[in-house]
């Protein structure tokens, strides 16, 4: 029987790697998808706690999530792009010109 | 008669759990693999297969309206946008696996253990109880009861998301948009650009000549050898620099003996190569 533990749990494990790939890659693209991991495991969770509790807030809350999430995303990789055209890096590490 | 997503009685609890069970192997398989994964392109469609199972697992959990912007939005509009944005940044950008900060691979592997460790306590000290009693709200009504919500309590945070959107939209056009310093270049100042370069034909196509006409296969010149100005920058830089493929060997002029320029030469290709 599939109890709503299961997919929390999912949600969790999900929401770890995504986590652990925003510390290790290098590439700000796939940075981005990692963060997209995370949020979607992080709206697993809240519709699995919409079901919990029989009341659909979860759902909405997950929806404006998904809102914000496309938002993010477009404006993360215009700033991607933008630093593409001067630096032709999309690493992480090239982007240190406000280090020091 | 009326259908309806979530399923009853003991069979479909069978092909819940067996559907629950392989939807999470898959997408907690495709999400070490996103990390994984040396290419971008690759970490994007195993990010599409991870977004596939949890619109699946959205529509288990009596969510069909999630699950469908889920696919829509996520996996039609975000990753199109992500991999159109890889084609830009290019595609040959892997990353590299030199380490910037030392030990860096170690310490994130540990913190993130740590996390699963102290998210897996939160989870098991906290009371989950089983699923709420079966309603319309979960499956056929899904979409009414959310709208009803959608258009009465959250009504304004629905209005602030209208605004966030358009700044969204403007934000990207700004950050995208490329001034112009110097004038436009006119047919004129091409043509003369192109006269004075030294070389007004255009470049060689890809494949003239050679065994196959594919777009990665560089065309033979009168003398036999390979013109590498007739293949793409971008398909070479996506096989490495590091080595070669064997339908683009490395250095310009080498003559090349037809038949033994590409993997599968044929018998036919070296008598032909004999003559």
């Amino acid at each position: 029987m599939v109890t709503p533990g299961h997919f929390i749990a999912l949600s969790v494990i999900l929401f770890v790697i995504g986590a652990v790939g925003v510390l290790v890659r290098r590439n700000a693209i796939v940075v981005f998808m990692c963060v997209e991991l995370m949020l979607n495991a992080a709206n697993l969770a809240f519709v699995t706690f919409s079901r919990m509790h029989g009341a659909l807030d979860g759902q909405v809350i997950a929806f404006f999530v998904m809102v914000v999430a496309a938002a993010e995303v477009v404006v993360g990789l215009a700033i991607l792009t933008a630093i593409f055209r001067s630096r032709r890096s999309a690493s992480v590490d090239d982007a240190n010109l406000m280090k020091y | 008669m009326s259908h309806t997503f979530v399923l009853a009685g003991p069979a479909a609890e069978t092909s819940r759990l067996i559907g629950f069970w392989v939807l999470a192997i898959v997408s907690v398989g495709a999400a070490l693999g996103m990390v994984l994964a040396r290419k971008a392109v690759h970490c994007a469609v195993l990010l599409a297969i991870v977004m596939l199972s949890l619109a699946v697992l959205y529509l288990m959990l009596g969510a069909p309206f999630l699950a469908l912007v889920q696919i829509i939005v996520y996996t039609g509009a975000v990753l199109m946008l992500f991999l159109f944005v890889l084609m830009i940044v290019g595609i040959s950008a892997a990353d590299s696996i030199i380490e910037t900060i030392r030990g860096q691979r170690l310490w994130a592997t540990l913190g993130g253990i740590a996390m699963l460790v102290l998210l897996s306590l939160v989870v098991g000290n906290a009371v989950i109880g089983p699923a709420a009693p079966n309603s319309a709200k979960f499956s056929n009504g899904n979409v009414t009861s959310l709208a009803n919500l959608i258009f009465t309590r959250y009504l304004y945070p629905f209005e602030i998301t209208s605004a966030l959107l358009i700044t969204a939209a403007v934000g990207a056009m700004v950050l995208a948009h490329r001034e112009r310093i110097r004038p436009k270049p006119t047919q004129r100042d091409l043509a003369a650009q192109r006269v004075a370069s030294g070389r007004p034909a255009p470049l060689p196509g890809p494949g003239t000549y050679a065994q196959h006409n594919a777009v990665d296969m560089p065309a033979l010149l009168p003398d036999g050898s390979q013109s590498e100005l007739s293949v793409s920058p971008v398909l070479s830089g996506r096989t490495g620099g590091a080595s070669a493929p064997p339908a683009l060997p490395s250095g310009t002029g080498t003559s090349v003996v037809p038949g033994t320029s590409g993997g599968t030469a044929s018998p036919a290709d070296q008598e032909a190569g004999d003559h």
